[in-house]
């Protein structure tokens, strides 16, 4: 594996270290002072409710988005300061699920799974083959579907090819963002047992990406809670939370034992109020 | 034009006071125009220099080149044949009554063929090239940013300028000189047979006036200039792509404006272009200055 090769790092440092990130979008600010450690082989759960900008700190992370201030430390390498090629060396360490699974729609299920082999290592197409075969039945997937194109399979079909293309590489940190939206509650759980088997079967460090308190407490040995920068007042941080999954029930903080039980409160109210109805 | 509105100098209680006011928010929109235009030209050069410094570093993989070469190159070629054809026999049309009241109509090879070879072949095969080529780029990577496979590329490990942008490019740079030569070829030939089978034109002379005036300088002008035109064609439209906006109106935009913007940067470039190659033709040759005058 490539990473091996470049770790010339504290082994017992964070793997991830973020460093009062701030990230704007034009004159829209959406995260603001987020300072966050994530230690190797550990599972962090990010959640929060949509708009609050837990995507874009995912991104931020594996450098898809570069931060407007503050540092991004991976393995004590500084993201933001390398060039493109040293970058990509790093960005093939990890693995990305996406939202939407965003497979390459030209593509067959075997090329898919197949691309980051292709591209980074010398492996014969025997070799390939075999490992495609493996991460497909890691999955759950059957090899009747290597010859299929992306819009040929279910959204949790989708979610696996997806996932086995983020594990192709052997990566030592996988990010999942939204592994379980839009599906249904059986698949949504294959999701999650998917990412904790994943945990047991290589020795990863994972972020996941949820509103689905089911997935973060099913997975997270660690939560943290975001909370859209609009509903706070200038001092307060953004992180509400940041603690074992077992105590967020009893949270000191209104907003996040509200978010934990799935309760509106006033926010409709607050809705109509602020469009003026 | 609310925008300027927002800064009152003026006492708007009064007729002058409104209009001064009603000038300087122009002014401001116009301002914030042009640094927004300002900003599109800053973006797309530093796209084009990554663009051309991944050119230089390492050239794309054989399997991210040929189906754009097919794409862009062989699946235009019936096109810009087609235009090559019909423009060369609409030509004809339009100028035969013309030079037959003259009884000069066997120099219309001559006029014809340079229209085609320096202007209307370079010029159409472009305009073909942006319409079917540049706006579906746009459309095929704007897809791709929107539902997120073009960060699922980076996340990989492949450098997205590398794998999606300069296959393109160079499909776009390297095949407009033959689909040019092609829209030459099919013109002189739609304008031959029309005048030779149709209007009786005398073969002979059609064809030694048409090679008296048309010269290699002319055919090199035109597939000169259309180099320059491939450029503008796979930068912008992978531009547009590259940049687009969520959702499907946000690729049908992307789309439109590939295609709007690839059309007036050809029509300025052709002109820029027209007036240099004019220029190093009357230098290298001072003998056609003389003639014209």
């Amino acid at each position: 594996m490539v990473a091996s090769t470049l770790d010339t790092t504290d082994p017992h440092a964070p793997l991830v270290q973020l460093d009062a990130i701030g990230v704007d979008f034009g004159a829209e600010r959406v995260l603001r002072d987020i300072s966050l450690h994530v230690e190797r082989g550990e599972t962090l759960a990010i959640i929060g409710e949509s708009g609050c900008g837990k995507t874009v700190l995912l991104k931020t992370i594996i450098a898809l988005l570069r931060p407007t201030r503050g540092t991004v430390l991976f393995d004590g390498k500084d993201l933001t300061r390398l060039s493109e090629r040293e970058l990509t060396l790093e960005q093939i360490r990890f693995g990305f699920l996406f939202q939407q699974a965003a497979l390459f729609d030209s593509m067959t299920v075997a090329q898919n799974i197949s691309f980051s082999l292709r591209q980074h290592t010398s492996k014969s197409n025997r070799e390939i083959d075999e490992i495609v075969l493996a991460r497909l039945a890691e999955v759950g997937l059957s090899e009747d579907v290597v010859l299929k194109k992306p819009a040929e399979l279910s959204g949790g079909m989708r979610k696996r090819v997806g996932l086995a293309r983020a594990l192709a590489m052997e990566p030592e940190i996988i990010l999942y963002d939204e592994p379980t939206t839009g599906l249904d509650p059986i698949m949504s759980d294959v999701i999650n047992e998917l990412i904790l088997g994943t945990r047991q079967k290589h020795p990863v460090t994972s972020i996941v990406v949820t509103h689905d308190m089911r997935t973060a407490r099913k997975v997270a040995g660690r939560i943290v809670m975001l909370y859209p920068l609009p509903r706070l007042d200038q001092e307060e941080p953004q992180i509400l939370y940041d603690g074992p999954p077992e105590q967020i029930d009893d949270a000191p903080d209104r907003r996040v034992r509200q978010f934990v039980r799935g309760e509106a409160g006033q926010r409709l109210m607050e809705m109509r109020q602020r469009n003026g109805r | 034009m609310t925008a300027g509105s927002d800064i009152p100098l003026f006492d708007r209680s009064n007729i002058v006071g409104r209009m001064l006011q009603v000038v300087v928010d122009w002014i401001i929109e116009l301002g914030k125009m042009a640094i927004d235009r300002l900003i599109a030209l800053g973006n797309i050069s530093i796209f084009a220099a990554r663009a051309a410094r991944w050119l230089f570093t390492r050239l794309p993989h054989r399997e991210t080149i040929v189906p754009n070469f097919y794409h862009i190159g062989v699946l235009s070629l019936p096109v810009v044949a087609l235009t090559g054809t019909f423009i060369g026999m609409v030509l004809v049309v339009q100028s035969y009554v013309q030079f037959r009241m003259l009884n000069i109509e066997t120099r219309l090879g001559a006029v014809i063929n340079m229209s085609l070879v320096r202007e209307l072949g370079p010029v159409l095969a472009a305009i073909m090239l942006a319409g079917r080529v540049g706006s579906a780029m746009a459309a095929e990577l704007g897809t791709m940013r929107v539902t997120e496979q073009i960060d699922a590329l980076t996340s990989l490990g492949a450098n997205p300028i590398h794998y999606l942008v300069v296959p393109r490019f160079l499909a776009c740079l390297l095949l407009i000189p033959a689909l040019t030569i092609m829209a030459d070829f099919m013109g002189f030939i739609g304008a031959y047979t029309l005048a030779v089978f149709y209007y009786g034109i005398d073969s002979h002379h059609y064809l030694i006036n048409s090679e008296q005036y048309v010269g290699s300088f002319d055919l090199f002008a035109g597939v000169f200039k259309s180099l320059f035109f491939g450029t503008a064609i796979a930068l912008i439209g992978c531009h547009r792509g590259f940049h687009c906006d969520p959702g499907a109106e946000g690729v049908g935009r992307a789309a439109t404006t590939a295609f709007v913007y690839s059309f007036i940067m050809i029509l300025l470039l052709d002109l820029l272009l027209g007036i240099m190659l004019d220029g190093i033709y009357y230098t290298l040759w001072p003998e056609g200055a003389r003639m014209l005058g």
